[in-house]
């Protein structure tokens, strides 16, 4: 742990001379940096993805829930008062903001998709429709249904659960998913760094003799190559969201009419989650070399 | 190349630093590096066995015997690479069984090491090779530069000090090695083979640079089968041979 926050601290003052004591290589810092970039653009991404996942079912959750539909299938002659005893009902049901009825413009509009717009709306036994907000607080959906039930016995509340409660349960799914990814990332980011310290330390075995002949520290060797991975997966995984961020933003802009694909991006705060992404896999280095250096060093005699 | 000499300035500053510089240590026997019956083994066969050596302040020891008897073996006994399967290695009176990676660290810095291959950063001078374990000690000050100046002149590598190691002679190595060694005014210095792969003229030089080492206060610890080299080391300054065979440690006789 000492050691650990003495590195941390050698880190941030950076030391040329223990800098220098292990030879540069150019391949595999090229490979470690890809790697970093890699993996960066693709924790971009599944952030994207959880971020947007998560704002489908909160919306779905919150603002769908305000709304709900009461249904009444009557005879003609006793759907206007059964429409009026409905309306009168659920004006006087705490948690109910405002109710109305579809006009046969809207009715219509509704069913276009599916019949044509030459539809007769008017001569069709369409059940009347009854769109409820509810207030912030809601209301009691039982308790409704069986008011309703009692007082207009045509009429069916929908207070869309039935249909929504799975759409949130898959986008809570995707929203855990995509953390999952982001998580899996990280551990890959941290592989690929041990291993690339393990070679790295493999090939150096000559100059950590040299070095522990002449009386460096575990610590001091350690640090050497620590502070070139870390280095190495920050500038990796900086250059990795950019790229990222950028493809983000080239995604087409969520419209009205929007499906779920064009809404995934970053919102307002959201966008502080990216920039984490350089510092975490610089974390992630940091720690992977660090282990890797010990537990190398440790080994030797 | 001239004769290597230590400026008389520089040799009365290098020996008030090494006895400036020396910490006291507090061991309860007399050597700065006692070896107590100590055995070692490597797999199957014992190597060493009941082998016991004190190496006094201020003494010239010679270690010599057949290739292979264990002479480097129990060199890095002596400075804590290797830890003895048996009996007690103390360095500075400090008991190896009882000291840390990071003890055995601070250790080698008053412990200077030639090795007969000696290794160096291939990718740095010589100068900064030497200067290596200030380096590492993290001890690095402005005025050591007048320092290493000095002790690469001592060794009469001033004109190679921009060369890089894989550019030296063996001669050149091995006073590259030794001034690495020495430049933490070590309390010791081991050297294995030292003169194992340069001739004879540059073997006495070393051997000089050694004995100067060991006039100014310096334990030294040389391993060697060149009973030439000793004998020459004989007439210049008080010695002790000692030869391994049959796994044990004794007093050479005196026919050498």
């Amino acid at each position: 742990m000492k050691a650990t926050l003495q590195t941390l601290f050698a880190l941030g003052r950076g030391d040329k001379a223990a800098d220098r004591v292990v030879p540069p290589t150019g391949f595999t810092a090229r490979l470690t940096l890809f790697a970093a970039a890699a993996m960066a653009f693709l924790a971009v991404f599944a952030l994207a993805l959880s971020l947007a996942a998560g704002r489908l079912a909160t919306s779905w959750g919150d603002e769908l829930a305000r709304a709900s539909t009461v249904r009444i299938s009557a005879p003609d002659g006793q759907m206007a008062a059964q429409t009026a005893t409905a309306l009168r009902l659920l004006q006087q049901t705490p948690g109910v903001a405002s109710a109305r009825a579809l006009s046969e413009a809207e009715q219509q509009a509704l069913l276009e998709p599916w019949f044509g717009p030459d539809l007769p709306v008017a001569q069709l036994p369409v059940p009347q429709l009854i769109e409820v907000l509810e207030t912030p607080e809601g209301y009691d959906p039982d308790g409704l249904r069986l008011r309703l039930q009692a007082e207009v016995p045509g009429a069916v509340l929908d207070d869309h659960a039935r249909w929504r409660k799975p759409l949130i349960a898959a986008a809570s799914r995707l929203r855990l998913l995509g953390w999952a990814s982001a998580l899996m990332i990280a551990a890959t980011v941290g592989a690929m760094v041990t291993l690339a310290a393990n070679a790295a330390l493999a090939a150096n075995a000559q100059v950590i003799a040299v070095l522990r002949l002449v009386g460096a520290t575990d610590a001091y060797i350690a640090r050497a190559f620590v502070r070139r991975f870390t280095l190495r997966a920050l500038s990796g995984a900086a250059a990795g969201t950019v790229l990222g961020i950028g493809a983000v933003l080239l995604m087409p802009p969520a419209g009205e009419t929007a499906g779920f694909l064009t809404g995934l991006g970053f919102r307002g705060w959201h966008w502080v989650v990216p920039l984490l992404v350089p510092p975490l896999a610089a974390a992630v280095a940091f720690v992977a070399t660090a282990v890797a250096a010990r537990r190398v060093l440790g080994g030797l005699s | 190349m001239g004769k290597a000499h230590f400026p008389g300035a520089a040799r009365i500053a290098y020996a008030a630093r090494l006895m400036h510089n020396r910490p006291s240590f507090s061991g309860d026997g007399t050597g700065v590096i006692e070896l107590d019956n100590v055995a070692y083994s490597y797999g199957g066969g014992e190597l060493l066995s009941e082998l016991s050596l004190q190496l006094a302040p201020g003494s010239f020891h010679f270690l010599t015997g057949p290739s292979g008897a264990g002479k480097t073996t129990l060199l890095k006994l002596c400075y804590g690479a290797l830890r003895p399967t048996a009996g007690v290695a103390r360095l500075f009176g400090q008991d190896v069984r009882q000291m840390d990676r990071d003890d055995i660290a601070m250790s080698r810095r008053r412990i200077g090491v030639v090795h007969q291959d000696c290794q160096f950063l291939d990718h740095l001078s010589v100068a900064e090779n030497v200067a290596l374990p200030i380096a590492v000690s993290g001890q690095a000050l402005p005025e050591q530069d007048d320092n290493l100046r000095e002790l690469m002149a001592w060794v009469g590598l001033t004109e190679r000090a921009g060369a890089l190691p894989p550019e030296l002679s063996g001669g050149e190595r091995q006073r590259a090695a030794l001034a690495r060694a020495v430049i933490m005014s070590p309390e010791v210095v081991l050297a294995d083979e030292p003169t194992g792969n340069v001739d004879w003229e540059m073997s006495q030089r070393l051997l000089r640079l050694l004995i100067e080492l060991n006039r100014m206060g310096v334990t030294v610890l040389i391993a060697t089968h060149d009973l030439q080299l000793i004998r020459a080391a004989k007439s210049q300054v008080q010695t002790r041979v000692l030869r391994i065979a049959n796994r044990r440690l004794h007093a050479a006789g005196v026919d050498l």
